[in-house]
């Protein structure tokens, strides 16, 4: 279930102007803005930055042209602000696996919330939050979505050069797996039989883990059309047990539809005595 | 006649996270100051518990984008102590050099584009940059160096992935970290030209009589690990960490404060005290351990030991910067791929602790493992959570100095302040969410 996404472009000034909010998130995927270093100051000559509280204390009023919203809904008070936002913004980009899939405070949407409030504080009662964590797209219409725990930082400043240039952002939605490929990294998987959900996962990191000898943990996300029924049975097959696909399913998207799903599955499937 | 003046920064900018600040006044009485940290919580100790202890260095950088690397090292430290396992002295100076990565690339943001636009009054760093091309424009470069340290050792440089208990899961090539020599050559003489630049800056009159807290380590600069030590006498190995310190749920408080609960022989036993981490206490406890050059520019633009400026925190930074340039060079200058790049280990049930110096200060974590290797027990004191009371003991010392303002500049006044610690305020493992109370006026 993918959110609706606009196909054409709002028109916007010569010079659009910027926002960036945040809601339950580490901050990593805003930080990617500051760290473009090469492109940060032509970025602010293009755009105009109106609301940006990590980087200005100078900040504007909206409507804004774009709004890049970080970070997931976890508080009846940010449940509420999204919908401001939203009104405020033209075209609303949420960035990072938080605002896109709920991040990694999403598993708490499997635990019991009452005990999760326990664990962390002496007094739960002064906590005001929800019982899940959920992407903005099932709050409010999202405009684009940009993958990644964090976002890959060239990745963003094509958004916004399209965005500024009138254009549908272009990025890639194949597996990591092929860009392993093109990075001439040998198959993790195949050589070391290490689980991987390199060819489940979307491409937008470069296939870094299987070049530094790791398996892909899935950090952007389910790719385009994922087999991950499929991987899973065969990781099962080749002896990786439920207790560590679920885990791998179950981190930084966990709540996103594809891998909720064959987590969910694979954990019904364990319990149930049928093997992963 | 005195009347009520409430001071309100409703969204600190500049820091990483979320907060605000809260200030009730009478007349010039000062009633009330509350740091406030509206960041809503994230339940990382929660989640934690019944993961694979493999995963814990992943899930834990994702608490905070700007310092994963402290997460990470104080997380892999920790459970290699609760399962036994020894490091190779090749991991060890490589997570060193993990670290200095970290440190340039927060402590020239901090620098350039989160404090140093205080000083000019100017409202971000991209303004400043306007008038000071060259100076941010080399801060930009500076940080870009710390970014690529990581994303060659790390893998990338916002949540790292090659970092694992027991070692890295590859060592870098020797190219991959060879071809950073040249830029970080520049980059120690532009670190340099750096903290000249923000010695310069016009600092504020104020000093306070902290009890500073860092690590410390007889043999070098305390960064991955030492023992905890003070300038008012504590000096204790981390496992005593939790006997001395304490985070405390406050009822009418917005957010859980540490304490020292026990302040060494200075007669204050068993009283609840704030206490400072960062930068500032790391120069004042291990100022002999700074690199060569370090301590020059620190001689030369009269820094030492000593100082207890809170907005002179940059000046440490700098030093710092000059410091991680230094190391990282050295190390990447004899760098020989190592074997192994991890220590392999059996699970068993066991606890550990650590703690590290993250860019904003001391770090500690404590896991408890189980025998088939899943976390059952996490506790995590990020550096914010230490600052904070001392923030506000602060801010109610600065009050008299700016009083005399508008209310919008004595609000300005206050934010410079908080942000001289950089605090780190999506650290929030356990912050809370809060209601601020308004005094009727
Ligand atoms: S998606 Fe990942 S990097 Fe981005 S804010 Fe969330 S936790 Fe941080
Ligand atoms: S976990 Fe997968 S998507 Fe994330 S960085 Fe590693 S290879 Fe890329």
């Amino acid at each position: 279930m993918s959110p609706p996404v606009r196909q054409t472009l709002p028109a916007v000034r010569p010079k659009p102007t910027l926002a960036v909010f945040k809601f339950a998130s580490c901050d990593g995927c805003q930080l990617s803005l500051l760290d473009c270093e090469d492109e940060l100051l032509a970025i602010a000559g293009m755009i105009e930055i109106r609301y940006f509280l990590e980087a200005s204390s100078h900040f504007e009023p909206g409507p804004y042209d774009v709004a890049l919203v970080e970070g997931s809904i976890t508080t009846p008070h940010d449940a509420q602000r999204i919908q401001d936002v939203r009104r405020q913004s033209g075209y609303l980009v949420t960035i990072g696996a938080c605002a896109t899939a709920g991040g990694v405070q999403a598993l708490k949407n499997w635990a019991d919330h009452e005990d999760f409030l326990r664990t962390v504080y002496a007094r739960p009662e002064y906590i005001s939050t929800l019982a899940t964590s959920t992407p903005i797209a099932e709050h409010v219409a999202v405009d684009f979505e940009l993958r990644g725990c964090p976002i890959n930082r060239h990745q963003l400043v094509e958004v916004i050069a399209a965005l500024v240039a009138g254009r549908q952002p272009r990025t890639p939605s194949h597996s990591v797996c092929l860009d392993c490929k093109r990075r001439g990294t040998v198959c993790i998987e195949v050589a070391q039989g290490i689980p991987c959900l390199g060819p489940v996962t979307q491409t937008g990191c470069g296939a870094i883990c299987p070049a530094y000898d790791r398996g892909c943990y899935g950090c952007f996300g389910p790719a385009a059309q994922p087999n991950c029924e499929s991987i899973t049975r065969q990781y099962a097959a080749t002896g990786t047990t439920g207790a560590q696909l679920i885990p791998l399913l179950r981190n930084f998207n966990a709540a996103a539809p594809e891998f909720r799903t064959a987590g969910d599955r694979v954990a019904a499937e364990s319990s149930s005595g049928g093997g992963a | 006649m005195s009347e009520t003046r409430t001071i309100k920064v409703e969204a600190l900018t500049r820091v990483e996270g979320e907060g605000g600040l809260h200030v009730t006044l009478d007349g010039d009485v000062i009633e009330d100051v509350k740091l406030s940290i509206y960041e809503p919580p994230r339940f990382f100790e929660a989640f934690l518990q019944g993961r694979p202890l493999t995963e814990v260095p992943d899930i834990t950088a994702r608490i905070c984008g700007i310092c994963p690397v402290a997460y990470q090292m104080s997380a892999v430290h920790a459970l290699e102590q609760a399962l036994g396992v020894t490091i190779t002295p090749e991991i060890r100076r490589m997570r060193r050099l993990l670290y200095c990565g970290e440190w340039i690339e927060s402590h020239a943001l901090h620098m350039h584009l989160l404090h140093a636009p205080d000083f000019f009054g100017a409202d971000s760093g991209i303004e400043l940059a306007s008038r000071f091309p060259d100076e941010v424009g080399r801060g930009l470069r500076l940080k870009k160096h710390g970014n690529e340290l990581l994303e060659a050792l790390g893998g990338r440089a916002i949540h790292p992935i090659n970092v694992a208990v027991g070692g890295f899961y590859r060592a870098p090539r020797r190219d991959e970290l060879q071809q950073l020599i040249p830029d970080f050559e520049w980059g120690l003489d532009a670190a340099i030209a750096a903290t000249r630049w923000v010695a310069t800056l016009d600092f504020p009159d104020f000093s306070r009589d902290y009890d500073m807290v860092a690590l410390s380590h007889p043999d070098e600069y305390a960064m991955n690990e030492g023992q905890v030590a003070s300038t008012t006498g504590l000096r204790i190995d981390v496992t005593g960490y939790e006997r001395e310190f304490e985070e405390q749920h406050i009822a009418h408080s917005t957010a859980l404060h540490s304490v020292r609960t026990h302040a060494g022989d200075d007669g204050r036993r068993d009283e609840e005290s704030c206490y400072h981490v960062g930068p500032l206490a790391r120069v004042a406890l291990n100022f002999e351990h700074l690199s060569e050059s370090a301590r020059r520019v620190a001689d030369e633009v009269s820094f030492d030991a000593s100082v207890r400026n809170p907005f002179q925190a940059i000046i440490a930074r700098g030093l710092e910067l000059i410091h991680a340039y230094e190391e990282a060079l050295d190390i990447l200058r004899s760098y020989r791929p190592f074997r192994p790049s991890r220590m392999e280990y059996e699970n068993r049930a066991g606890e550990g602790c650590a703690a590290t110096e993250a860019p904003r200060g001391l770090i500690y974590h404590r896991y408890a493992v189980a025998d088939d290797g899943t976390v059952t027990a996490a506790t995590i004191i990020p550096p914010t959570s230490q600052n904070q009371r001392q923030i506000e003991e602060d801010l109610r010392d600065w009050l008299p100095h700016i009083l005399g303002n508008d209310d919008g500049q004595i609000a300005d006044d206050c934010e410079r302040l908080i942000r001289s610690y950089d605090p780190c305020i999506s650290c929030s493992t356990h912050f809370l969410k809060l209601t601020i109370d308004r005094r009727p006026q």
